[in-house]
Parts: structure tokens; C-alpha cells; sequence
């Protein structure tokens, strides 16, 4: 299977997109390289600004240019997007409800080798608890590629979730569809569901392959928005399978494991078991090396729906 | 030629709005209010390209209010000008009013920014004016920050993309009235010296009298003609300007008149008036 990072499909992404709209602008903050915004920049010089290492400008100057009819993506890594700049978010983004897509790179321990400073495992928590806020996490590079789109069709504040790591491309460009709100069914199945997101889409298909040897059929919900949550197909699972897995290369407080609690419990309580990461900072390894320690691989969700089953 | 008597006349007016809804609210900002409201009058009533009717009018001047707290002066600006009916003033800090405690854009027409949480109105202000660079359109941005205010990191990030970028479309003020909350801004995290700070971080810097309109508008009209680089206005205040026992007196940073001393400040507003007629 191909892979590819979904910073990198972001990069190309834009440059698409900025062909097409002129009023998408781009604000980094010394990290285009790594964000894969220097394509853009490279493309479109006079509407990529670098703000240079300051996050809180970063977030600041994107809502000026979206007051005045910009639709700006600033990218950083997404621990100084949503934990350094999370107030500068909250209230000149979020408060006003501008239209300002804040798109980080390397979030989750999936960063690698810079190690547990880099990786952050609480962004998905800190910008779900803002009002309004839209969280997206994609799974594949074809789905970050729609989303952008869906990104600026979008008017108001987003959160793009964005990986380091290459991934497997999961999904057909030309038929996938992604609409904010909406979960995709990436797999169906009658017996107990997985609701993943971001690169655990890959391992919890994998993880039905492994468990549909054994007879067990297992159904997908790929999670591409957080928020809001799409609770018809999460209520739809809860009341037609066993039991419900969320996985998330995320803490297990206040990521999608978190979402899906709070809101079956209200209205239809499901068991939950949730994957993630348990009150734990991240640490230096390879990407791949560090989600097998983590347990966020296909492996670990076959072994929590062997033993909940 | 800007109207000297009209600004002064509106000036006061603004002080009489900014102290009588503070009073009647029982709560807000009256000092920093007062401080700058000399400066908020001479860009809303003479500098500003702005159409009360159109407050989304394409091309319009951009204000961004960065020390929020002093939200009063600019609602009673805005009020003056006819952005909506002044007797709103009057519900200020209310539950379901317009006129929250700091600047709702999605509330006020006529506010281009949300603000409050200090330190971040540059970096907006930087956006407006990269905006207006990337689009080849020639509208200004201007901005009034606190003195206090520049304790925040962010409006040194905020200044050095401005000169990085070399936005001569924007002009700002610092509202010098050295008093923040807890004393003196010298006692508590001096900021000085400004004038030099400010130029080392590559901007054309102009020192005026924040309460003389002349200077006021002469600092502007500089600014103006300065090209390749942003202007800052260090615009030397007294906290609590027009209200003689509120001058200079920290305690009036965030706390509301009682009627009595509304009533005072008022009368001495008015005698102001008086000699303008």
C-alpha cells in the first residue's frame, strides 16, 4: 500500500488550492519545511508570511487577514499551535469565530526522535473544549486533501490535525467523500465497532482483517471530524454492535475516546473501551517504534476486543 | 484643517459617556478610558477613513482596540459617531447588552477585533496590514496599545513582524499613562525607554502629547509620509485625564464612580464645555 504523510498531502493541498482561490494565504512560524507549507511558499510567495518562532503572532496575525476576507492556514507543530498559542486560539480565533484554519504538523508521539516536548498528546482536548471549534483528524492523505477543501468551503474556525509520519493511503481520491460532521464508514461489520481516528484508521482496519479470521466482524468508523461528533453513527453502532473500541494517537482525557463517552453515556451508555495514551507523556524513538511502545497498533485493538468480547 | 474645537468638544462629551456608564454599570475601566480618549476621538472624528452606515464599507481605515479594557471610550466613540444609538451606553457590562465588558466584533458594528486579552492586537493588526499589502488596497491600520500592555511578550513578536515586513500601513499608539493595575508601570515591570525600543526593533517613532490634538494630528500626518516602515505613536497620557480626582490615581484603573463623583466629574466635564461655547 502507498504511503504518505498528511502534512505532506496538506503542502500539496494548498498549492491546489491556492491556484484556484486567491484569497488563501499561508503563516508558518519557521517550521515550513517540516509543515510542507514551502510549497506554497515556493508557489506563492507574497501570501505565505513567516512570522519567524513566535506561535502567538502566528494565530494573532492569521485572524487580522481573516477580518479582512482572507482565508488564512497557519501551521506550526501542533504543540505550540493548540498548548503554546491555545488562549491566543481561543480568543482572537474562536471567541470572534473567525475564519482561521490552524493546521499543525507533528502532533501525537508518531513525531518521533524529537521526543516527548514535541509530541503532543493533549491538543485534540484543549480545542475540543473550545466553543465552536471544529476538530479535524485524517486519516490518509486523500482525506487531508478534502478536508483542506472542506476547510475553506467552511466559513470559521478549524483545527486540521496533521501527522509527521508517511501512512498508508487508506482511500480512492476519485470516490471518497468527506463532509464535516459526517464519519465515514471505512468498514462495516455487525459485531463490535472501532471508532478511530487519525493513523489509527489504518491499524483498526488492519486489526478487523487479523480479527475477521477469526470470525469476527468488526465495523470501522473513521472519526475525520472530532467535532462535532457525528452521534447518529456513533448511536447507530452502540445500538447495533456489541460494544464500541475508540483509537487515537491521543490522551485517552478529553480526545475521541472522550467524546464518544460523554456522549453515549447520556444517551444510550455503551461499553467503551478506549486506546490511547494513559496519562503519559511521549519520548524520543522512531515514529513507528514509539506507537508499537505506546500501543497504538492494530495488534493492541485486536487484544482489547479478544478480551471484551 | 481638523477642527481643533470640534474634537475637543467631542473629547468631552466621550469623558462625560465614559464616566456616566461606568457609574451606572458599577464596574469597568474608567481610567485607561479617560487616557486615551483624546487619541480614539482625533482617528474617529478626523483621521479615519470609516461610514458609520457602512461599517463594513470596502477600503475603510481599520482600529484596533489592543488594550480592550478600555472598551468604554470606545463605545462612546463609536456612539458619537453614530455606529448605533448612544442611549445603548447605558446598558454597558448589562446581561444580553452589545457593549460587553471588552469589545465584541460579533456584538458592536463598527469593532474590526475582539479584544481584551492583552498583547494581541498588533499581531491582528499586523494581519489587516499584510491583508491590505498582499491586495494591493491602501486603507491604514491603526492600533492603541497600554503601556502595561507591552509587558507581553507577543507585541515584540507582533512589532518585529511589522518591521519585517515593513508596514507603513499601519500606525500605532502607546497610551504612556505609566499606571497599570498593581502601581506604577516603572515600580512593577518598567517598560522604559520606549522611544529607544521601539526604534531598535525597526520602527519610525513619534513622542507626543496624547492630549494635545494638534500633536495628535501632526504625529499622524508623519506617520503617514514614513514609508518602508510602521510608526509608532508613544502618545504621553495621564490616567484618568478630565476628572480631576481621577487623574494620576490608580485606583480608578478598574473600578467604577459612585454617583456622587460622577456627578462631580460631569460638572467639571461640563465647565470645559463651557468655555468651549
Amino acid at each position: 500500500m502507498a504511503k504518505k504523510s498528511t502534512r505532506k498531502a496538506y503542502g500539496e493541498a494548498l498549492v491546489e488550492l491556492g491556484k484556484i482561490n486567491e484569497n488563501v494565504v499561508v503563516l508558518d512560524a519557521d517550521l515550513s519545511k517540516s509543515t510542507q507549507t514551502a510549497m506554497f511558499q515556493k508557489e506563492f510567495p507574497k501570501r505565505h508570511i513567516n512570522v519567524g518562532i513566535a506561535e502567538a503572532d502566528l494565530i494573532g496575525t492569521a485572524a487580522g487577514m481573516s477580518t479582512c476576507g482572507k482565508i488564512p492556514f497557519a501551521s506550526t507543530f501542533a504543540m505550540f499551535a493548540a498548548g503554546r498559542a491555545f488562549e491566543q486560539i481561543r480568543n482572537t480565533v474562536a471567541y470572534p469565530k473567525l475564519n482561521v484554519k490552524i493546521a499543525p504538523t507533528h502532533a501525537g508521539i508518531s513525531v518521533g526522535e524529537d521526543g516527548g516536548s514535541h509530541q503532543s498528546v493533549e491538543d485534540i482536548a484543549l480545542m475540543r473544549a473550545i466553543p465552536g471549534m471544529v476538530v479535524l483528524s485524517p486519516a490518509d492523505a486523500v482525506e487531508t486533501k478534502k478536508m483542506v477543501q472542506a476547510a475553506v468551503d467552511y466559513d470559521g474556525p478549524i483545527y486540521l490535525r496533521l501527522g509527521r509520519l508517511d501512512v498508508p493511503v487508506l482511500f480512492d481520491e476519485e470516490t471518497y467523500d468527506f463532509q464535516i460532521g459526517v464519519i465515514n464508514t471505512a468498514k462495516d461489520g455487525a459485531d463490535v465497532t472501532v471508532a478511530a481516528t487519525g493513523l489509527m484508521v489504518a491499524e483498526a482496519m488492519k486489526a478487523a482483517e487479523v480479527l475477521a479470521e477469526d470470525g469476527v466482524s468488526v465495523r470501522v468508523l473513521n472519526v475525520g471530524t472530532v467535532k462535532p461528533l457525528d452521534g447518529e453513527a456513533i448511536l447507530k453502532a452502540a445500538k447495533e454492535t456489541k460494544f464500541i473500541v475508540t483509537a487515537e494517537e491521543h490522551s485517552v482525557i478529553g480526545g475521541l475516546g472522550s467524546a464518544v463517552s460523554e456522549f453515549l453515556s447520556e444517551v444510550h451508555p455503551t461499553k467503551v473501551k478506549k486506546i490511547g495514551i494513559y496519562d503519559k507523556f511521549g519520548q524520543s524513538g522512531k515514529g513507528a517504534e514509539l506507537l508499537e511502545k505506546y500501543e497504538l497498533t492494530a495488534e493492541k485493538i485486536v487484544s482489547v476486543i479478544k478480551e471484551n468480547l | 484643517m481638523a477642527d481643533i474645537k470640534l474634537l475637543k468638544e467631542k473629547s468631552t462629551q466621550v469623558r462625560k459617556d465614559i464616566v456616566q456608564m461606568i457609574c451606572k454599570s458599577k464596574s469597568g475601566h474608567p481610567g485607561g478610558s479617560l487616557s486615551a480618549a483624546d487619541i480614539v476621538t482625533t482617528l474617529y472624528f478626523s483621521e479615519m477613513n470609516v461610514d458609520p452606515k457602512n461599517p463594513k464599507m470596502e477600503g475603510r481605515d481599520r482600529f484596533v482596540l489592543s488594550k480592550g479594557h478600555a472598551a468604554p471610550v470606545l463605545y462612546a466613540v463609536l456612539a458619537e459617531k453614530g455606529y448605533f444609538d448612544r442611549e445603548l451606553l447605558g446598558t454597558l457590562r448589562q446581561y444580553g447588552s452589545i457593549l460587553q465588558g471588552h469589545p465584541d466584533m460579533k456584538k458592536v458594528p463598527g469593532i474590526e477585533i475582539s479584544t481584551g486579552s492583552l498583547g494581541q492586537g498588533l499581531s491582528v493588526a499586523n494581519g489587516m496590514a499584510l491583508s491590505a499589502k498582499i491586495s494591493g488596497e491602501d486603507y491604514r491600520t491603526y492600533v492603541l496599545m497600554g503601556d502595561g500592555e507591552l509587558q507581553e511578550g507577543q507585541v515584540w513578536e507582533a512589532a518585529m513582524t511589522s518591521a519585517h515586513y515593513k508596514l507603513d500601513n499601519i500606525c500605532a499608539f502607546v497610551d504612556y499613562n505609566n499606571l497599570q493595575i498593581d502601581g506604577n508601570v516603572d515600580e512593577i515591570m518598567g517598560v522604559a525607554p520606549l522611544d529607544k525600543k521601539w526604534e531598535s526593533f525597526g520602527w519610525n517613532v513619534i513622542k507626543a502629547d496624547g492630549h494635545s490634538f494638534e500633536e495628535i494630528l501632526d504625529s499622524l500626518e508623519k506617520a503617514k509620509e514614513c514609508k518602508g516602515k510602521p510608526t509608532v505613536i508613544i502618545a504621553e497620557t495621564t490616567k484618568g485625564k478630565g476628572v480631576s480626582f481621577m487623574e494620576n490615581v490608580c485606583g480608578f484603573h478598574g473600578v467604577a464612580p459612585t454617583a456622587e463623583e460622577t456627578e462631580i466629574a460631569v460638572k467639571e466635564l461640563e465647565k470645559v464645555e463651557e468655555i468651549l461655547d
